[in-house]
């Protein structure tokens, strides 16, 4: 395995003026209630261990307070950790100088933000090149590749507007076209499409997997919402309180919640949607290809539309291709199944 | 036989204060009282002052010689103040010499026009222009363009130098909480001093012929409100933007300049205008203490009962400020525009 993009090795932050001497307790199995409530200090973040592959987009998920946003800013030291270490294409980001730092931000993380964060007194097109211009290209330099990437973006058009003449959505167009003029590696995206409304929002999710298909950028996605994260994560990292509950392919979890935070997330989902059928075939092994198959179907086929092409008829089976390979059977009786969380899990749901 | 008397010997102090030789000059109050009766009929129990004190007690102090103390360190102080601030105030006196001659050299269908052109580039308000014009000629008609002319290169020099040395003093306020802690009581007390009080100093520190004199009384009244809202301007920049600027690597330099200066302008811009209003009030004041302008008129009219030609130039002054501030108002909703949000 290739070494990752980006990696977190027993990273904590606990905010509060003597975050070194209670890290201790925090190490010693203290949680962020009683952390707080005998020492005042609040528990961000708490043992983090992730490794974010080249090329991927990480999806890191949790409810509103989990430390989502204080992750994601630790990784271009926007803030500061208590412990750990944060490792981005084999470089130490803790043992970069000032100048490092300010390089590494330049050069090799470009963010989106929640709120846009553009500047108001700048046009679309100066907003859109700002990260080169900060670099100190000239200017002709920075025009050209901002107006290349608010075309890309679909703001062709708009390079002199003022941010505050155009709506959420096209705002952020211009936010997510200055990160990509910055042309980094790597993508940090908190909340980017949270202040968006849903039909705006999809849209941005298929602009962002369009662009991504192209550029391959390593994404580090922040959201509280599990469609989009079931939509956009190739790897999943679900945020409770400070610490990762469980990690890992997107499908996996949903199968397999190991929690009854995660099942509770799961259980409100459209899993016929959100499910493929790479996730539920029997792979391929000794047993031949069913005589009685129906047909064919894609690996990441949905298992919506499995059901309704076999019509609700559950003794249907069929063959499995990826492309020109046959990888396994499809049963739906399996698939059905599938669509039905744990019985065991939905009790422990329930309890907690 | 005063009050305070039985109280000293009550403390068995009595020899410690001495008897009452009254060698001391006596104050106005003891010759009243000295001519009314043997005993001053004064009140019950008289407010123990250092006075009232020192009529039983001849080691306390008198007032007269509080004020004289005061007096007499200030004046001991003096050399060493005067050698220091002169050298650093002296190019004040040549700039405000040099605009005041610049103002009145320029001939009258040079500067109107640049005036005029000014208020044009500034505002970009044909209303605004256009009253300007009009109001520099209502002042013409009636001989009153000269001392105008002086008034407003003195608000000129001292505005300038007050945004020269505000703004820089606003942004190292808004970097460091202890500083910004340790500067606004100080500026608190340059705002809330009776202008008057300045003067007291500054007379006699630096001759009433000097121009300096009423430059320093000016500036230091009119720089705190571009102080004040330069640092305030820069504190209130939106976070989110600050934290984007940081996280595309900015340097503190570039953050400064494009994003923080930028987004506090329309604070910093009205900061300016106040503090241009408030050297025009100051201006006024100052004649007291030789600075030329408007004002002179206005203390004529006061000193010598002239009502005409007191009304005259406090319409004059009204007009002057009304132009200031219209131009600074309008240039500042100008920079405004380019930042609303919706
Ligand atoms: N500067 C700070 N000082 C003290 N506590 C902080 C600070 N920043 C964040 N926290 C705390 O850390 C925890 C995690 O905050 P964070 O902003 O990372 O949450 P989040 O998952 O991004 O939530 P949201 O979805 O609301 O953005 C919260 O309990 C918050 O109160
Ligand atoms: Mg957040």
């Amino acid at each position: 395995m290739t070494q990752p993009m980006v990696r977190l090795s027993g990273l904590y932050k606990i905010f509060g003026a003597r975050d070194k001497d209670v890290l201790q307790h925090v190490k010693g199995g203290m949680g962020k209630e009683e952390l707080l409530a005998q020492h005042g200090h609040v528990l961000g973040l708490n043992n983090i261990n992730v490794d974010m592959q080249a090329g991927e987009i990480t999806v890191v998920m949790g409810l509103s307070g989990s430390g989502k946003s204080t992750l994601i800013r630790h990784l271009n030291r926007l803030i500061e950790p208590t412990a750990g270490e944060i490792i981005v294409q084999g470089e130490d980001v803790m043992q970069l100088s000032e100048d490092g730092l300010r390089h590494a931000r330049q050069e090799k993380m470009s963010m989106v933000f929640q709120k846009f964060a553009l500047l108001p007194h700048k046009t679309v097109l100066k907003n859109a090149g700002m990260p080169l211009s900060v670099r100190g290209e000239d200017e002709a330099t920075c025009d050209r590749e901002a107006a290349k990437w608010l075309d890309r973006v679909g703001l062709s058009g708009f390079e002199n507007h003022y941010p505050a003449q155009l709506s959420g959505g096209m705002q952020q167009r211009v936010g997510i076209a200055r990160a990509l003029s910055a042309n980094t590696p790597i993508m940090l995206m908190d909340e980017a499409f949270s202040a968006l409304d849903p039909l705006i929002r999809t849209d941005m999710q298929d602009l962002l997997l369009e662009l991504q298909k192209e550029l391959h950028k390593t994404i580090i996605f922040i959201t509280h919402d599990l469609d989009e994260a079931l939509k956009l994560a190739d790897h999943l990292v679900i945020l409770k309180d400070g610490f990762v509950v469980q990690q890992g392919e997107p499908q996996h979890i949903l199968l397999n919640p190991n929690d009854p935070y995660i099942e509770d997330f799961v259980s409100d989902i459209n899993r016929a949607r959100v499910l493929r059928v790479r996730s539920v075939m029997t792979p391929l092994g000794d047993d031949k290809v069913p005589a009685d198959a129906h047909g064919e179907v894609d690996v990441n086929d949905t298992l919506e539309s499995m059901i309704a092409r076999s019509g609700g008829d559950t003794s249907h089976a069929y063959v499995v291709k990826d492309g020109e390979q046959t990888v396994g059977t499809l049963d739906m009786t399996e698939l059905v199944r599938a669509l039905v969380p744990r019985v065991a899990s939905e009790a422990g749901a329930r309890q907690s | 036989m005063a009050f305070y008397d039985k109280l000293f010997s009550a403390l068995g102090l009595s020899e410690w204060c001495g008897t009452s030789d009254d060698k001391a000059p006596l104050s106005l109050a003891d010759l009243a009282a000295q001519a009314g009766g043997e005993e001053a009929s004064g009140p019950l129990m008289p407010i123990p002052s250092f006075d009232n004190l020192h009529e039983s007690c001849n080691r306390i102090w008198q007032s007269r010689d509080v004020t004289n103390g005061i007096e007499e360190g200030f004046l001991a102080a003096k050399p060493v103040l005067k050698t220091v601030l002169d050298p650093i105030t002296q190019p004040l006196s040549w700039m405000l010499d040099g605009a005041l001659w610049l103002f009145e050299a320029m001939p009258w269908f040079i500067m109107v026009p640049l005036l005029v052109a000014i208020s044009w580039y500034a505002s970009r308000s044909r209303p605004v222009t256009i009253f300007v014009a009009v109001s520099i000629m209502l002042l013409a008609v009636v001989d009153h363009y000269d001392v105008a002319m002086q008034t407003l290169s003195i608000i000129f020099v001292c505005t300038t130098i007050s945004v020269l040395f505000g703004v820089p003093i606003g942004i190292a306020m808004s970097k460091s909480d202890r500083l910004q802690k340790s500067v606004v009581p100080l500026l608190d007390l340059l705002q809330t001093l009776p202008t008057f009080v300045y003067l007291i100093p500054l007379i006699f520190l630096f001759s009433v012929t000097e121009s300096k004199l009423y430059g320093i009384a000016i500036i230091l009244y009119a720089i705190v409100p571009v102080i004040r809202l330069t640092d305030l301007g820069i504190r209130l920049v939106d976070q989110d933007v600050i934290e984007a600027a940081n996280a595309f690597g900015m340097n503190d330099r570039q953050k400064l300049m494009r994003v923080q200066l930028p987004l506090a302008l329309p604070n910093i811009m009205a900061g300016i205008n106040q503090t241009i209003m408030m050297s025009l009030a100051m201006v006024v004041i100052a004649s007291l203490v030789s600075a030329p302008g408007l004002g002179v008129n206005v203390l004529r009219g006061i000193r010598n009962l002239e009502l005409g030609v007191g009304i005259v130039a406090g319409i004059g002054i009204v007009l002057l400020a009304v132009i200031l501030d219209r131009v600074s108002k309008a240039a500042l909703t100008r920079v405004d525009k380019t930042q609303v949000k919706h």
